[in-house]
């Protein structure tokens, strides 16, 4: 596999020269983002289908065998559906919101290593570059609720980035830890630094349990999920900082949040369970390979979403808060103290 | 004209544009929006520097963080534009004094040869890693301003914070610590009851399920 893409690659420069490289960019870019939106639309499916069976139903089953055909009947719906922009609302800031979040939930991937060398770009500050994107992400939040000129959908945004500022101070604070234990913010040399011969027993959720369960429940958080999906809010707030939107436009919160929710899945597979390294150093096991044991670890995260999900009720405001501002943040924050001394003892594994 | 030049040229201009529209434009939540857009292809240029700790940082603390709260501040608030631009005139010629004081300073310390003297950057290769140099320059060689910095943040934080904070007196909130405490001996009292005959008071089962 990797032969192969070494010998199209040398072919393709001496066929474009010095065009190559854009070329070549463009479809390692392709690569990664069309599989991803495939998932996406998959996602919204098995969300339907596993929130279903928890709850006695079976979910969608009538669109093609199994209900497969549903998200394709769900995009040529929501394709063809008129958009329409409020009256007293900033027209350019309105249509430009659902770009502002998909976009930066596709770009963060680029970093993200998917087998050994098997990445975008292959970036030194990559847990930055990382941390910089998902930060972002917040501002079509906002700038959808404030361009609607709507009491709800503003009350949203409102919501939604007090949120989302809270919660990436415990997240930065447990990749810290992470970058602590292995030295290194490159997303690939983080999964190396899991390798070894003990196998699972080597990955950081181990030594970081408490940062793990942080990091997965602030991701849940930043994403704006269930239980934490008070910037929606359907009971409260109608559908937060979205109610205004429709067609299209609200398609693209939707690919945006589900892309997210892939990406926090990726994050976490990489930096705590390692990425794409097998659970067991045996020879069944290492002859996978190693895309396969990154995928079925993002599924499982994935699960948990959608478990979470059927499970939680929403959250109240000032108890999220509560959490993220009064819990998270001294938890990181001695965790850091924890792993900075326990990495000076020769207890240090890992 | 390599491609290097173009892209600086372009993040350049749109920097001065975005700059230029920040003081410009009439609405306050435009103006942070252009603002936010000038950090934006501030850090495309610092990334042309190869400073990428630095522009990755930009985006991170100024982007992510500070012009989101900032946003959330001056979207809630109610600005009279009228009473804003009242004092225009008056304070134009302090402004603009105060403004050609900045500019020379930035002339004068920019252009200056003897600090730019026979420097020329280095380009470095892909290896390089530009946050341990500055990881290891700050908590070396730098160390006291570094943290001498860090805690008059600290010190601006507390402060903003206790100058601004006000407890209401009506205010409610639950003290959790005392909701976890809480023991299902506190709240619930199991009594015990002799069951009643019923027989006697002439009720069958039949009218029992009924009710």
């Amino acid at each position: 596999m990797m032969e192969l893409l070494q010998t199209l690659h040398q072919a393709g420069q001496g066929l474009f020269g010095p065009l190559w490289l854009p070329l070549w960019t463009l479809v390692k870019i392709v690569a990664v983002v069309a599989p991803l939106m495939i998932g996406v639309a998959y996602l919204t499916l098995a969300e339907r289908k596993v929130i279903g069976y928890m709850q006695v139903r079976i979910g969608p089953n009538r669109v093609g065998p199994y209900g497969l055909l549903q998200p394709i009947a769900d995009g040529l719906k929501l394709l063809f559906k008129e958009i329409i922009i409020p009256t007293g609302s900033n027209r350019f800031l309105f249509v430009i919101a659902p770009i502002m979040t998909l976009m930066p939930a596709l770009a963060a991937w680029a970093v993200i290593p998917f087998d050994v060398g098997m990445s975008v770009a292959n970036v030194n500050a990559g847990l930055l570059y990382i941390l910089a994107m998902t930060s972002l992400g917040v501002y079509g939040v906002i700038i959808a609720g404030w361009a609607s000129n709507s009491k709800y959908a503003f009350l949203g945004a409102l919501r939604s980035a007090a949120q989302i500022v809270s919660y990436e101070i415990a997240m930065g604070f447990a990749l810290v830890c992470v970058l602590m234990a292995s030295q290194s913010m490159n997303l690939g040399d983080i999964v190396r630094g899991q390798q070894g011969g003990a196998g699972l027993f080597g990955w950081y959720f181990i030594p970081l349990f408490p940062m793990f369960l942080v990091y997965l429940i602030a991701g849940v958080a930043e994403t704006n999920r269930a239980p934490f999906d008070v910037a929606e809010g359907e009971s409260e707030i109608v559908a937060g900082f979205h109610v205004e939107y429709s067609g299209m436009a609200f398609a693209l919160f939707f690919l945006a949040e589900y892309a997210n929710m892939i990406l926090i899945a990726a994050l976490t597979s990489i930096m705590f369970l390692g990425g794409w390294l097998p659970p067991f150093n045996m020879a069944p096991f290492t002859l996978v390979p190693g895309l396969f044991w990154l995928l079925s670890k993002m599924s499982f995260v994935l699960f948990l979403f959608l478990w979470f999900r059927a499970t939680f009720p929403r959250y109240r405001y000032d108890q999220l808060m509560r959490l993220g501002w009064k819990v998270f943040i001294p938890l990181t924050l001695v965790w850091v103290v924890v792993v900075g001394a326990w990495m000076q003892t020769r207890y240090w594994l890992w | 004209m390599n491609f290097e030049t173009i892209v600086f040229y372009v993040f350049a201009a749109l920097t001065v544009f975005a700059a230029l529209r920040v003081i410009t434009s009439r609405n306050p939540v435009h103006a942070a929006l252009f603002l936010v857009l000038a950090f934006c292809s501030m850090a495309g240029i610092w990334m042309l520097l190869e400073a990428e700790f630095l522009a990755i940082t930009l985006v991170l603390v100024y982007v992510g963080a500070v012009m989101v709260l900032f946003l959330f501040v001056v979207m809630m608030l109610d600005i009279n534009l009228v009473q804003l631009r009242e004092g225009f005139w008056r304070w134009l010629l302090f402004g603009a004094a105060l403004a050609g004081l900045m500019a020379f300073e930035m002339i004068w310390v920019l252009g200056s040869s003897r600090i730019f003297a026979g420097r020329i950057a280095i380009k470095h290769a892909a290896d390089y890693s530009n946050t341990k140099e500055l990881g290891r320059l700050m908590y070396t060689d730098y160390v006291y301003p570094f943290e001498i910095a860090a805690v008059i943040l600290l010190l601006a934080m507390v402060a903003a914070i206790a100058l601004t904070f006000r407890r209401r007196k009506d205010a409610k909130s639950q003290a959790v610590a005392k909701q976890v405490a809480v023991r299902k001996a506190d709240r619930l009292r199991l009594i015990k009851m002799p069951a009643e005959n019923r027989a006697r008071q002439g009720l069958d089962s039949t009218e029992e399920v009924a009710r």
